[in-house]
């Protein structure tokens, strides 16, 4: 069953929770900061790419990095309950 | 004194200069990057930066060490600012101080490269026709290209200029 906070497969066992923080121009497709998603997605891959079809991101995940409690992990870095997720869009500092 | 920091007001450059005095050293090197009134062809009118605050200053810190550590630095800083710019204001500020010249200028130029390649912070130009838009997210959007840091240990795939 899909909730409207529900993002992913129906594997109700494996579901976690976890944190997702937006900025620039995710954060303005997705129209929020932040938000706490019950997800069965395994991996920060599979989590952006279920937020992709969700908020029709425009940025391929081939773009982005990714950080997982404050520090850049790879793709497929296990998600466990209560990890706070950040997709980061190509930088542009300095 | 913490080495890299996030700031929402102008800095206070005499203040900054003068955590990095050190009587070994003979040589001090800035970068200042100021906000421009064009990019790409486009008459630009103000910036706003974003940043991811907690990892900025984690990743900010490790720059600012790797340029003691393996470029000769004695002392080195960076700030870079968050929030609303307005054209001709400065954005981003390096400074290093070394025994000597060659150790600053390099340091110094590792450090502002770096910052503009791992640092998670966003730039949107707000052009003078009122439209406005992420920088390296969507006006630049051809094909990513692979682009090599200096250390060679982190990639990360931009589009278009950086």
């Amino acid at each position: 069953m899909i909730t409207p906070n529900y993002c992913g497969s129906a594997q109700g066992t494996q579901d976690k929770r976890v944190g997702v923080q937006y900025y620039a121009l995710l954060r303005q497709q997705a129209a929020r900061r932040h938000e706490s998603l019950l997800t069965g997605a395994r991996t920060p891959a599979e989590l952006y790419e279920e937020l992709k079809r969700r908020y029709s991101f425009s940025l391929p995940r081939e773009a982005l990095r990714v950080a997982v409690n404050t520090e850049f992990r790879g793709w497929s870095t296990p998600l466990v309950d209560g990890d706070e997720v950040v997709f980061i869009p190509p930088v542009s500092g300095g | 004194m913490p080495t890299f920091r996030v700031c929402r007001a102008p800095l206070e450059l005499e203040a900054l200069r003068a955590e990095l005095v050190d009587p070994t050293c003979g040589a001090y090197a800035t970068f200042e990057g100021w906000v421009r009134k064009c990019n790409d062809g486009e008459q630009v009118r103000g910036l706003t930066y974003e940043a991811f605050e907690p990892l900025a200053v984690r990743e900010g810190e490790r720059i600012v060490e790797e340029a003691v550590r393996d470029l000769g630095a004695t002392h080195a800083a960076c700030v870079h600012r968050v929030g609303d710019l307005a054209v001709g204001e400065l954005a981003v500020w390096v400074g290093v101080s070394a025994p000597h010249r060659d150790e600053a200028f390099r340091a110094c130029r590792y450090v502002i490269d770096e910052v503009k390649h791992r640092l998670p912070i966003w730039k949107k130009e707000h052009y003078l026709n009122g439209e406005s838009g992420w920088v390296n997210c969507e006006r630049c959007t051809r094909p990513a290209e692979r682009a090599p840091t200096a250390s060679g240990r982190r990639q990360h795939l931009h589009y278009g200029r950086r």
